[in-house]
């Protein structure tokens, strides 16, 4: 069966060249180029002119992941320790909102972090406030925990499934506390979950230009706002704005890698 | 004794209601701009946070509203259409990269990933180079090749792992009886993959209706997705006409949750 069928391999090869590596190609060339089709690092040091965006970028999505994780992490483990049935029904309702088109929920925090918006009424019940809860950082974290928390239980909860809470029961009835059960069991056996949920948030939140734009305001500008800037935006440069995604390419591939020296089997898992 | 053991069931109930309200506290979280969203779908005036009394004016608006209802078409037409192409492309391939050597099949596999693991900008303004390089105009052609490339690898995905399964001597049965490689692949292989079809069919479908960053990098002015308009809605801050388009998203996603979660025990 396996040589009859090699050849069905070819059109989606050159399907490949074409829409993937082509493009890829692309933007290589329109980054190290310049209008009148001349090699250039011009548009590279243009990009070192934006170093306190790139900065903003990496520290808004580090914190998004660090704080998701934090949240995720108990609540995959409390999950994954539920009745099968409970469980199955508590992940439909943690996947639900994700059905949701992302720029519907993020302009429900629009109306919720307004300056006259509803958390600021109930503080002013209170006595408190109005405070500027939008167009900032604060509002822009929200934003990107928000979107990206499922990414993170996902990833997470699948590898808890995985421990077998007899195993937990013997370690306790050897005399393991807390601490201990949690760095000799749950831990080893989540770092593949934990590896895809960074992965699966990280990359969405520091390339995003959404998020940024309606909850930062104009003052957190992203390097997605960036590229997108060059582009769609009036100063139309697609060198420049190719030059910024090559940037940001090689951002995320060094993320990337830093990950994975922490991984040793989580290779297969991560492509899902 | 008696106490001892009192002591640890209160600790259990207490852990309980600990984890149980964490839980619930993250689910208010992710609900939470939800139903403000839906609340808001029923106020009379504009305000998004003073309520003023219940009408259904603004669902009345939203079906009027001919951008929001030809943005929906778009979204439909393109979907199918691209989810189509690419689970045919992406059967066919799948199969194809399960007969190549070890080597060029790891090869193609990452190249394969490579729309997934990119960021979406990324692909979406590469793609955007690639079309006006090859002078194509962006509108409908430009939206759905977008979409079969992204959909393609989810297809893969789905079907590269039923392909392995395969039993290789029915397929040697099937031509042992006078089955030749096309009816073979037709009468066996299909049927057996089916299940990774329809899955790959489904994700397509969903990562289609969704999407938004990559179309608004390859959408031109006459093709514009329900994202899109949803997009320009927020950043002009109009009417609750968009709130009530998230009530009627989120009830038709409910229903279809419901109706395919009680389909699943029949089909075992």
């Amino acid at each position: 069966m396996k040589t009859r069928y090699k050849f069905l391999a070819w059109p989606y090869i050159i399907w490949l060249l074409i829409f993937i590596i082509g493009p890829l190609c692309l933007i290589v060339y329109f980054g190290l180029t310049n209008e009148e089709k001349k090699f250039t690092i011009e548009n590279l040091s243009i990009v070192g002119q934006y170093t306190s965006v790139l900065w903003r970028s990496i520290w808004i999505a580090m914190i998004s992941t660090i704080i998701t994780l934090i949240i995720s992490y108990p609540l995959a483990f409390i999950l994954s320790r539920k009745k099968a049935k409970i469980q199955s029904f508590l992940m439909m309702l943690f996947i639900l909102p994700m059905w949701i088109n992302f720029l519907l929920r993020t302009y429900g925090w629009m109306t919720l972090l307004e300056n006259n918006g509803i958390i600021n009424k109930i503080f002013g019940l209170f006595g408190f406030g109005p405070f500027q809860l939008i167009n900032n950082k604060f509002a822009v974290i929200i934003g990107m925990i928000y979107n990206y928390l499922p990414f993170m239980i996902l990833p997470l909860h699948s590898t808890m499934i995985k421990i077998d809470q007899t195993i937990i029961e013997a370690a306790q009835d050897l005399g393991a506390g807390t601490w201990r059960i949690f760095t000799k069991i749950v831990l080893p056996i989540s770092i593949p979950g934990i590896n895809t949920g960074i992965t699966m948030v990280f990359v969405p939140a520091v390339s995003t230009f959404i998020i940024s734009k309606m909850l930062g305001g104009g003052s957190n500008f992203l390097i997605g706002d960036l590229i997108e800037l060059q582009f769609l935006g009036n100063t139309y440069n697609p060198h420049l704005g190719s030059a910024i995604a090559l940037v940001l390419m090689t951002i995320i591939l060094m993320c990337m890698s830093l990950l994975n020296q922490f991984d040793t089997e989580g290779k297969e898992d991560m492509l899902l | 004794m008696n106490l001892n053991l009192n002591l640890k069931f209160n600790l259990k109930t207490k852990k309980n209601f600990f984890s149980n309200s964490f839980i619930g506290l993250v689910l208010c979280f992710l609900y939470l701009p939800i139903a403000v969203l839906i609340i808001f779908s029923f106020n009379q005036s504009k305000s998004r946070s003073h309520w003023t009394g219940f009408t259904f004016d603004w669902y009345l608006k939203l079906f009027q509203n001919t951008v929001i209802i030809k943005s929906l078409f778009n979204t439909f037409v393109i979907a199918v259409v691209s989810s189509i192409i690419a689970t045919i492309i992406g059967t066919i391939a799948a199969i194809g990269i399960n007969s190549l050597n070890k080597y060029l099949k790891s090869s193609i596999m990452s190249v394969t990933y490579l729309p997934i693991i990119n960021p979406e900008i990324v692909t979406g303004v590469s793609l955007m180079l690639l079309f006006s390089f090859l002078k194509i105009e962006f509108g409908f052609t430009t939206l759905i090749l977008a979409h079969i490339t992204f959909n393609i690898p989810y297809v893969i995905l789905n079907v590269l792992p039923k392909v392995r399964q395969i039993d290789k001597y029915l397929y040697d049965a099937a031509m042992d009886l006078g089955c030749g490689p096309v009816l073979a692949f037709f009468k066996v292989i299909i049927p057996e993959i089916m299940p990774g079809i329809v899955a790959g069919f489904l994700m397509s479908l969903t990562f289609s209706f969704d999407d938004f960053v990559i179309s608004y990098f390859t959408s031109g002015p006459t093709s514009q997705t329900l994202p899109i308009v949803i997009f320009s809605m927020t950043r002009r801050k109009v009417s609750p006409e968009i709130n009530a388009l998230s009530t009627i998203i989120f009830i038709s996603v409910l229903i279809i949750l419901v109706l395919a979660n009680f389909k699943k025990p029949t089909r075992k």
